[in-house]
């Protein structure tokens, strides 16, 4: 299996990037998972990061993307809960971009 | 796409097979196509929705908290079978509390669980275009 390493300390990751042991996470790892694909994580995206953990934590998936964007409209303001908001933070797919950085598995049904 | 009234008819115990997860994950995936999804859950199937599952001891995960979430994807017809659950020495007390929110009525919480009977069950059934059984 593929590692990379934070800090000194080595992540083991799958095929595609995604941790393999989300209880290994920190916000280290997203960062530098982020900074791999040129990103800068601001206070925006970690909203959004953030509110997947939580979302993980409590229901034990990655929501689909529309359920992302109903829910972050409901949480963080109508002008955020649209696609539109949420592809411009995660270019690659708020879905599969956003959990990556979280620790969180490909949200099912993502291919 | 015409829409087609799909149910999911799960009826085995939660582990030990990979039916009940299988059809949780076909249904989630299943939600982003917009169709009339109901979940029928008779037999061992109930045992699926009971509370405060723990799986430690078998080395699985837990996926019952994911049911809570159904509501989010538009899921909100779950057809549990009377006769089933009182065979089983159960109530809808043993079961989660399953809620979805009604975006048309100020995002008011609603019960997504129906205890029918199973004659009931079997007419919501004659209705469907599709019924998946897991």
């Amino acid at each position: 299996m593929a590692s990379i390493e934070v800090n000194g300390k080595q992540f083991e990751v799958d095929e595609e990037g995604y941790l393999a042991n989300l209880n290994e996470w920190e916000p280290a790892v997203g960062e530098a998972m982020a900074a791999a694909e040129d990103q800068v994580l601001t206070d925006e995206h970690w909203d959004i990061i953030n509110f997947l953990r939580e979302y993980y934590e409590e229901y034990q998936i990655a929501p689909a993307v529309r359920v992302l964007t109903k829910a972050v409209g409901k949480r963080l303001g109508k002008e955020k809960g649209n696609s539109k908001y949420l592809y411009e933070l995660f270019p690659y797919g708020p879905g599969k971009q956003a959990c990556k950085y979280a620790g969180l598995p490909k949200p099912t049904g993502c291919v | 796409m015409a829409v087609k009234k799909f149910m999911y008819v799960n009826r085995k115990a939660p582990y030990g097979s990979i039916y009940a997860l299988e059809s949780l994950e076909v249904v989630l995936i299943g939600a982003a196509f917009d169709q009339d999804v109901s979940l029928a859950f008779i037999g061992d199937g109930v045992y699926e929705l009971t509370k405060g599952q723990n799986t430690e001891a078998i080395g699985q995960k837990n996926f019952s908290p994911t049911y809570s979430a159904l509501g989010d994807y538009d899921v909100n017809k779950i057809y549990v079978e009377k006769e089933s659950l009182e065979e089983r020495g159960l109530t809808l007390d043993d079961l989660q509390h399953l809620v979805w929110e009604d975006e048309d009525d100020d995002w008011a919480e609603k019960d997504s669980i129906r205890l029918v009977s199973r004659a009931e069950l079997a007419d919501v059934m004659a209705e469907q275009d599709i019924c998946l059984s897991f």
